[in-house]
C-alpha cells in the first residue's frame, strides 16, 4: 500500500466542466455507521489509500446527486471530539479544518450519529458547527432507536442544532438515502467559487477545555432533552452481556470461544491443508512428467512449486482465524474480551484494547500490528507493536510441527491416550510466546517508559449487532488476497533466489561433498556456523536461517532445498524431510531450534509493518535485536540444559 | 506523536465552579472506583487528589468527552472477572462504558437516595 496524496478525479473535473469537484467529509463517533453511510453512498465507486506519513485509511468515493452534482466524499476516521489524541483522530480534525496539504477541505460535513446513542454525537455535532463548515446531521440507526422505543423530535432537534438539516437513516439498509442526497442538492452551493484549496480555516473552534467540555455537554444534554424521549430500557445488549460479562460465565464462555478458535484453526484446516499440499504434489508431478530434466525443471518442482505450495498451505488457517475474528468484531464482542482481559493485559503494562491485537497476531503479526491503531496512547500502541510479533504466528507452525513431528514421539501421552507428547510440546511453545509478551512488555513499561504518566482506559462497550455477512466475508476476501498477494511476489521472487543461492556455484569436477557445499547457500552457512554453534546449529540450519528470513515458513522449504539438495538424487528428494533432520541432528539442536523461533524475528513483513505503522526505523530495530538476543539466549540455555541432561544421540 | 496537554489548574475549583451541586452532594459523595456491581446514583464531581494520579486534567477531560459530566446518572453494570476491575458502566441509561477502578476513582458520585434533596437535575 503506498501512501497517496489526493489528485483530482479527472472524470470529476469534466463533469464540473473545469470546476472543482465539491467534497464532502463524513464525521461520526466509532460505531456509529459511518462506513456503511459511506457505502450506500458510494457503492463500489470507491479508492482506497493512505494518508501521507501515517498509516490512517483514506477512503474516497464518488457519487452523483438528484440534482445532478457530481461529489466526492471522504470516510474520516471515528471520533468523540476535534480535541485529537490518536493519528487517527488527528486525521480527522486536520481534515475537517483543512489543516492536511494533502487533502482539499471538505466543502461541506456530513455528520453521522448512532440514534440509538445520541448524546455523546450531539457534542461533536456541536464542535463541528464552529467550524462555520454548511453541515448535515444524519441520523442513523434509526430503525434501531425506534425499536427500542426511543422517540426523536426530528424538526425540533434540526431547530435547536441551529438550523442544520436532520435526516433519519438506516445506513445498511439504504434508507433514507434519497432524502439524504435531497438535502444535500439543497446545500448552499458547493464550490461555486471553484477555490483549488480553501485556506486553513478553523471558523470558531478552539481546541476546548474542561469547562469548555461542560458547556457542550450541557447544551447536548438540554438538546437531548427537549428532542428526545428515551425508555429506561436497558434492552437486548443489557441481557446478553449479564451473561457474557459475568466473572465466572462470561469468563468461561471467553475461553471456550478461543478454545473453539484455535482447534477449528488446526482441526478443521487439516483436510484443507491436505488438499492444497495433494494438489501442489499433483502439480509438481505434472512438471516432472511434462518437462525434460534439467536445471528449468528443478527450479519449477523443487524452487517455485514446492517452495510457494509450503507457504499456500496456510491459507486454510488464516481464512478460519479471521474469520472467527470478523465475526465477533461485527458482532460487538471483541470490546468485551478486551474488557474481560483488561486485568491480564494491565497486569503487564499493555491496555485492554491490546488484547484483539495481540489475538490477531496467532494468526500474523501483519494484521496484529495494523489492529493497534485501535490503541489511543502511543506508549501503550508501541509497547503492544513490539511484543505482537512473539505471539505464535501460523507461519510458525510449520516449522514446529516440522521438528516436533522428526523429534518427539508421537506415542508419548497422558491420560489415557487424550493428551500426547507432541500436543504438549506445541502448546508449551504457544505458552512461553504469550508469557514473554507479557513479560517483555512489563519490562519496556515498568523499565524504559517508567517517567510517563499511566494512560487510563476509557472504552465504549457497543451494542450488539447481528453480523452481517457481506462485511465478514468482504473481510475475509480482503485478508485472503493480503495474503496470496504476499505469497505470489514476496515468497515467490525468495524461493527463486533461494532455490539459486543453494544450486550456484555448483559442485566441482570430482567433488566428493554434496553440491550444496559449494553453493552460496552452503559458503553464507559455513561463515555464519561459528556464531551460530554455541546454541547448537550446524551450518545447514545457519544457511536455511537466511532465506527463512523473509518468512519464517520459508525456512522448512529450505531446509527441504537443502537436505533434498544435500541428499543428491530422486530418492532422498522424495523421502520426507522430517526422517532426514531426524538422522542428522542431535536432539538438543532441534530444541534449540524451536527455543530460537520462539523468539526469532525472521518475518520481514513484519518488521516493514511496524516501520511504516510507527514511521521510524527505530522500533523494527529495537524489535529486531531485542528479539535477536532473546532467541540467541533462549536457544543457548536450551542447547545446553539439554545436552547436559538429555543422553546422547 | 505524543499531545502534550498542560493541566488546566486544579480540578476541584473548576468543578465547583461548574457545579452548583457539590455542596449537597459532598457529605454522600463516594468514588465511582470503589462501587460494586448494581450501585446506581449521579457523578457529583471529580476528585483531583485521585485524578492527579492517574493522569490529572487529560484525565478528567477525557472523563468528561465519553460522557461523565456533572449530574449524569450512572450504574454499575458489571466487574472485571479479575479484583472485580474493571468494571463497566452505564451512562444515562444510553452508553456502556468500561473503565479501569484506579480512573474511576477520580469520579465522584452521589447514590441514587442524593436525588431526594432536589438539587440534583
Amino acid at each position: 500500500m503506498s501512501s497517496a496524496t489526493y489528485v483530482a478525479d479527472p472524470r470529476a473535473d469534466a463533469a464540473e466542466a473545469g470546476g472543482r469537484c465539491a467534497g464532502l467529509a463524513l464525521v461520526g463517533c466509532p460505531n456509529c455507521g459511518k462506513t456503511a453511510l459511506f457505502n450506500a453512498l458510494t457503492g463500489s465507486r470507491q479508492k482506497v489509500a493512505n494518508y501521507a506519513g501515517v498509516t490512517v485509511e483514506r477512503k474516497e468515493g464518488m457519487f452523483a446527486t438528484p440534482g445532478g452534482r457530481r461529489l466526492r466524499v471522504i470516510d474520516l476516521p471515528g471520533t468523540y471530539s476535534l480535541r485529537a489524541r490518536s493519528p487517527d483522530e488527528a486525521v480527522t480534525r486536520d481534515v475537517v479544518l483543512g489543516r492536511r496539504a494533502d487533502e482539499t477541505a471538505p466543502d461541506a460535513l456530513v455528520c453521522v450519529a448512532d440514534a440509538t446513542n445520541l448524546r455523546l454525537v450531539l457534542r461533536l455535532v456541536l464542535e463541528l458547527k464552529q467550524t462555520g463548515r454548511p453541515l448535515v446531521l444524519a441520523l442513523n440507526m434509526i430503525d434501531i432507536a425506534r425499536r427500542q422505543g426511543a422517540e426523536i423530535d426530528v424538526e425540533r432537534l434540526s431547530a435547536e442544532l441551529g438550523g442544520i438539516p436532520v435526516v433519519p437513516t438506516v445506513a445498511v439498509r439504504r434508507g433514507g438515502i434519497a432524502a439524504l442526497l435531497e438535502t444535500i442538492d439543497k446545500l448552499p452551493p458547493l464550490a461555486a467559487s471553484a477555490q483549488p484549496r480553501p485556506a486553513q480555516d478553523d471558523g470558531e473552534w478552539r481546541e476546548p477545555d474542561a469547562a469548555a467540555i461542560r458547556a457542550l455537554h450541557r447544551e447536548a444534554d438540554r438538546i437531548l432533552k427537549v428532542c428526545s424521549f428515551r425508555p429506561g430500557d436497558a434492552g437486548l445488549t443489557a441481557r446478553i452481556d449479564r451473561v457474557l460479562l459475568h466473572p465466572v460465565f462470561g469468563t468461561l464462555i471467553l475461553l471456550a470461544i478461543l478454545f473453539l478458535m484455535f482447534q477449528a484453526v488446526f482441526a478443521w484446516a487439516q483436510p484443507l491443508m491436505d488438499m492444497i499440499k495433494a494438489g501442489f504434489d499433483l502439480l509438481a508431478e505434472g512438471v516432472r512428467t511434462v518437462l525434460p530434466a534439467g536445471m528449468v525443471r528443478d527450479l519449477l518442482t523443487d524452487g517455485i512449486i514446492a517452495g510457494v505450495g509450503s507457504v499456500l498451505v496456510f491459507l486454510p488457517q488464516i481464512v478460519i482465524l479471521f474469520f472467527f475474528i470478523l465475526l465477533l468484531e461485527d458482532f460487538g464482542y471483541m470490546a468485551r474480551a478486551a474488557f474481560l482481559m483488561d486485568k491480564v493485559m494491565g497486569a503487564a503494562g499493555l491496555h485492554g484494547r491490546a488484547f484483539i491485537p495481540l489475538l490477531s497476531s496467532f494468526a500474523c503479526a501483519i494484521p496484529g500490528v495494523m489492529a493497534t491503531r485501535v490503541i489511543d496512547n502511543r506508549r501503550d500502541r508501541l509497547a503492544t507493536i513490539m511484543v505482537a510479533p512473539l505471539m505464535t504466528c501460523s507461519a510458525r507452525i510449520p516449522v514446529y510441527t516440522l521438528i516436533i513431528s522428526a523429534f518427539v514421539p508421537a506415542q508419548t501421552t497422558f491420560l489415557g491416550g487424550w493428551v500426547g507428547l507432541q500436543g504438549l510440546v506445541m502448546f508449551g511453545l504457544y505458552g512461553a510466546g504469550i508469557v514473554s509478551a507479557l513479560l517483555v512488555s512489563a519490562v519496556l513499561k515498568r523499565l524504559v517508559w517508567r517517567s510517563s504518566p499511566p494512560e487510563p482506559f476509557l472504552m465504549e462497550l457497543p451494542s450488539y449487532k447481528m453480523p452481517r455477512p457481506r462485511n465478514v466475508l468482504l473481510g475475509l476476501w480482503q485478508r485472503a488476497t493480503m495474503f496470496l498477494r504476499r505469497a505470489g511476489t514476496i515468497i515467490l521472487s525468495l524461493m527463486i533466489v533461494l532455490w539459486f543461492l543453494s544450486s550456484f556455484p555448483g559442485a566441482p569436477e570430482g567433488a566428493t561433498e554434496p553440491a550444496i557445499n559449494y553453493s552460496v547457500a552452503g559458503i553464507v552457512g559455513h561463515w555464519l556456523e561459528p556464531a551460530l554453534a554455541p546454541i547448537g546449529f550446524n551450518w545447514q540450519i545457519a544457511a536455511a536461517l537466511i532465506p527463512g528470513l523473509a518468512a519464517r515458513e520459508v525456512m522448512v522449504g529450505a531446509l527441504g532445498t537443502i537436505y533434498a539438495v544435500a541428499g543428491a538424487g530422486e530418492d532422498a528428494a522424495a523421502s520426507a524431510l522430517a526422517p532426514v533432520l531426524t538422522a542428522q541432528w542431535a536432539l538438543p539442536t532441534a530444541l534449540a531450534l524451536l527455543a530460537w523461533y520462539v523468539f526469532a524475528p525472521q518475518c520481514a513483513s513484519t518488521l516493514a509493518v511496524i516501520r511504516r505503522e510507527t514511521n521510524s526505523w527505530r522500533w523494527p530495530v529495537a524489535t529486531f535485536l531485542y528479539m535477536l538476543a532473546l532467541a540467541y539466549a533462549a536457544a543457548f540455555v536450551t542447547f545446553h540444559v539439554a545436552s547436559a541432561f538429555l543422553p546422547a544421540g | 506523536m505524543q499531545l502534550s496537554i498542560a493541566m488546566d489548574g486544579p480540578v476541584t475549583a473548576q468543578a465547583a465552579e461548574a457545579s452548583p451541586l457539590q455542596d449537597a452532594a459532598a457529605g454522600a459523595a463516594v468514588a465511582l472506583g470503589s462501587c460494586t456491581r448494581g450501585w446506581r446514583g449521579h457523578v457529583a464531581d471529580f476528585d483531583s487528589a485521585a485524578a492527579a494520579a492517574s493522569g490529572g486534567g487529560e484525565l478528567v477531560r477525557r472523563l468528561l468527552e465519553i460522557g461523565f459530566v456533572e449530574g449524569a446518572s450512572v450504574e454499575v453494570m458489571h466487574e472485571g472477572p479479575f479484583g472485580r476491575d474493571p468494571i463497566a458502566v452505564r451512562i444515562d441509561g444510553t452508553a456502556t462504558i468500561a473503565l479501569r477502578r484506579r480512573d474511576a476513582a477520580a469520579i465522584r458520585v452521589v447514590p441514587e437516595g442524593g436525588r431526594a434533596s432536589g438539587r440534583i437535575r
